[in-house]
């Protein structure tokens, strides 16, 4: 019984930050007439299943105690390339080389994470760099426009009244919380950031699962280029700027460990809800669109502080 | 497992190949030298102008900006943290300060953006030195925070100076000096200066022991809150330098100028073989880093490549500098993990 309790404690707890999350509904609620009607829940799911399907990838990276800084020029690159290849190839085929094209980069990314043991900060900065040029010069600086309504109709359409973006990120992030809570590879993911060297004398083959972390990021990314480029129909060469580091804050607010070694899928989609109830909320009380981003600053590092103050490892270590 | 010299700290040379241990000893210390070297020799014979004095002043000039940025990024980098803010800062400084700059003439103006500039940089410091947070989010969310202050400041608005051609503001970004460009002159000064800082103080060396090792640095006696919260305000001080020089050269600004020159400013600093781990890096190859990424985007345009050519070589660049790095320290190209 008790070891029953402990492990429904063990896969049942629920992260922090959806208490948060909760405290934002309320007090969105409260204070606007909109916010609790139903249409402006999937608004927001719609909102932010873009950065929501990033960030499940790059969960299981930083849990293994890397970091992908590529995946906003990947969004971008997914996105060009499956726009801009509709004419030659048809939609689905260049959907399908757009989506490959985040995979093979991923594999890239994680070959040299594993083979040269370059940090992946600087592996991935400097793809993040590269691919951006890649996209500019693919492009050749210009927006693409769907040409296939079929495209951009996807992007509009609903599964069972729930829009198909919003469902494929809800099933996405179901499919992962799956793998990293009752998968062999899931649980390598914590080990390998846990302790590197002991899950390699465990026998975890750790260079072939960053490896194919890094694709899984790499495809999430390109998923979400995919997605927001059938939203708008068209794609931008800058489309996912500063992707990377929207993605960043909603996996660290969800209580993942940049050290790697700790983190969940159910935290990361608290982080992505929460920072799509704020944006929206702030919205509706028609906050303007500035202060939202020094409230999201402030409540990044809010987060982080109080994490600190309350899960402080090592009470003995040496202060000064 | 490697054995580790005592002394320096790294990995003991085998013994049996005094050869290659030399080489490989040359090829760490000073490899980015080397690189820098082949790259000038290369671009220089693919191209006749390149190797011009107008060419190469030119370049010195363009990347003063970030080179000035890369200083105080550098000292940070050293302590074993990073600062993703400072591009989101420069875009700060560089509005704050064109914009007052007609308000309340050019020195006050200078004035006002320094001291709001360096009290954001307090901040990052009292998060990171102090209350001991970790570097990364930090900065991220200064970031992002810096980016909306911006905004709420300009309205959204794009800012420029009025009288462009009066203003002894000019010079920062325009004038010459002695045949120098002042940015040029602004940069390799406070490179001097830092260098003297980080190799003949005691301040310096307590820069690299925090970043070396916390722990050792601690039971000597150095405080590690107070050296990442002066590491973080030098940074913002670099920052405002970068924003009088872009200011003044633009003598306007648009709202998010400094998106994504954190990263380039890292790019320089890594290139110049500072260690994300802290404890190592120098002011010289830190310049010689971003001289590297000035000389690659120079020489691709006069050999007419594409002008993101520069990007894709920048990419390779970057992870090959540190491969190297990292692979004379192992004692081998590749890892052994399966």
């Amino acid at each position: 019984m008790a070891d029953t309790l402990a492990s429904l404690r063990r896969y049942m707890v629920i992260p922090p930050i959806w208490l948060f999350l909760l405290a934002c509904v309320a007090f969105f609620s409260v204070l606007t007439d909109d916010f609790l009607a139903p249409g402006n829940f999937t608004n927001i799911l719609i909102q932010t299943s873009t950065i929501g399907i990033i960030a499940l990838g790059m969960t299981v990276v930083m849990i293994n105690g890397n970091i992908d800084l590529s995946v906003g020029a990947v969004v971008a690159l997914a996105a060009s390339l499956s726009v801009g290849l509709q004419d030659q190839l048809g939609t689905l085929p260049a959907v399908v080389v757009g989506l490959g094209s985040g995979v093979a980069l991923g594999l890239l990314n994680g070959m040299i994470v594993w083979k040269t043991g370059v940090d992946a900060f600087i592996v991935t900065l400097g793809a993040m760099i590269g691919v951006r040029g890649l996209v500019f010069i693919y492009t050749g600086e210009q927006s693409f426009f769907a040409m296939d309504f079929a495209y951009s109709d996807f992007g509009m359409s609903t599964i069972a009244g729930l829009p198909t973006l919003a469902a494929i990120f809800l099933v996405f992030a179901a499919i992962m919380h799956w793998v990293m809570t009752a998968t062999v590879h899931g649980r390598n993911a914590y080990a390998v950031g846990g302790n590197r060297e002991a899950a390699e004398h465990a026998g975890v083959r750790v260079g072939r699962h960053m490896v194919i972390n890094f694709m899984l990021v790499g495809f999430c990314a390109a998923l979400a280029g995919v997605t927001l480029s059938t939203q708008m129909g068209a794609s931008t060469p800058n489309l996912g700027r500063d992707y990377e580091l929207w993605t960043i804050t909603a996996v660290v607010l969800g209580g993942t460990k940049l050290a790697g070694g700790a983190g969940s899928i159910l935290g990361t989609l608290g982080g992505v809800l929460t920072i799509g109830v704020l944006r929206n909320g702030m919205n509706l009380m028609q906050v303007p669109a500035f202060y939202v981003l020094v409230v999201m600053g402030v409540i990044l590092i809010a987060v982080l502080f109080i994490d600190a103050r309350v899960n402080r490892r090592g009470a003995g270590e040496l202060r000064l | 497992m490697t054995k580790l010299d005592i002394q320096s700290g790294q990995a003991a040379p085998r013994l049996g190949v005094p050869d290659r241990d030399a080489l490989r000893e040359t090829l760490q210390k000073q490899g980015i030298l080397i690189a820098f070297a082949l790259f000038l020799v290369g671009f220089s014979l693919m191209s006749d102008r390149f190797a011009s004095w107008d060419n190469v002043s030119t370049v010195f000039r363009q990347v003063s900006i970030i080179g000035t940025m890369a200083l105080g990024v550098t000292v940070v980098v050293i302590t074993g943290n990073l600062d993703l803010s400072v591009g989101s800062l420069l875009s700060f400084a560089t509005v704050l300060v064109v914009d007052l700059h007609d308000q309340i003439g050019p020195a006050p103006a200078i004035l006002v953006m320094f001291a709001a500039t360096l009290l954001i940089g307090c901040v990052n410091g009292l998060l990171v030195g102090y209350g001991r947070l970790n570097s990364l989010i930090v900065t991220l969310g200064m970031l992002s925070a810096i980016q909306g202050l911006t905004l709420i400041y300009s309205g959204g608005q794009n800012v420029d100076i009025a009288d462009q051609e009066g203003t002894w503001f000019a010079v920062f970004g325009r004038g010459f000096l002695l045949g120098l460009a002042v940015p040029t002159l602004i940069f390799l000064g406070l490179a001097v200066a830092f260098h003297v800082m980080l190799t003949r103080t005691s301040f310096g060396r307590r820069v690299f022991a925090v970043g070396g090792n916390p722990t050792a640095s601690a039971f000597s006696g150095v405080r590690r809150a107070r050296v990442v919260f002066s590491a973080y305000v030098l940074s913002a001080f670099t920052t405002a330098c970068a924003a009088v020089i872009l200011g003044s050269r633009v003598m306007g600004s648009q709202n998010n100028v400094g998106q994504g020159y954190e990263l380039l400013v890292l790019s320089g600093v890594i290139l110049g073989g500072a260690s994300l781990l802290g404890g190592s890096g120098s002011i010289p190859k830190t310049v010689i880093g971003v001289l590297i990424l000035g000389f690659i985007q120079n020489g691709l345009l006069l050999m007419g490549y594409p002008y993101y050519a520069q990007w894709l070589v920048t990419w390779v660049v970057i992870i090959l500098a540190v491969w190297l790095d990292v692979a004379s320290k192992r004692g081998a190209f590749f890892t052994r993990t399966s």
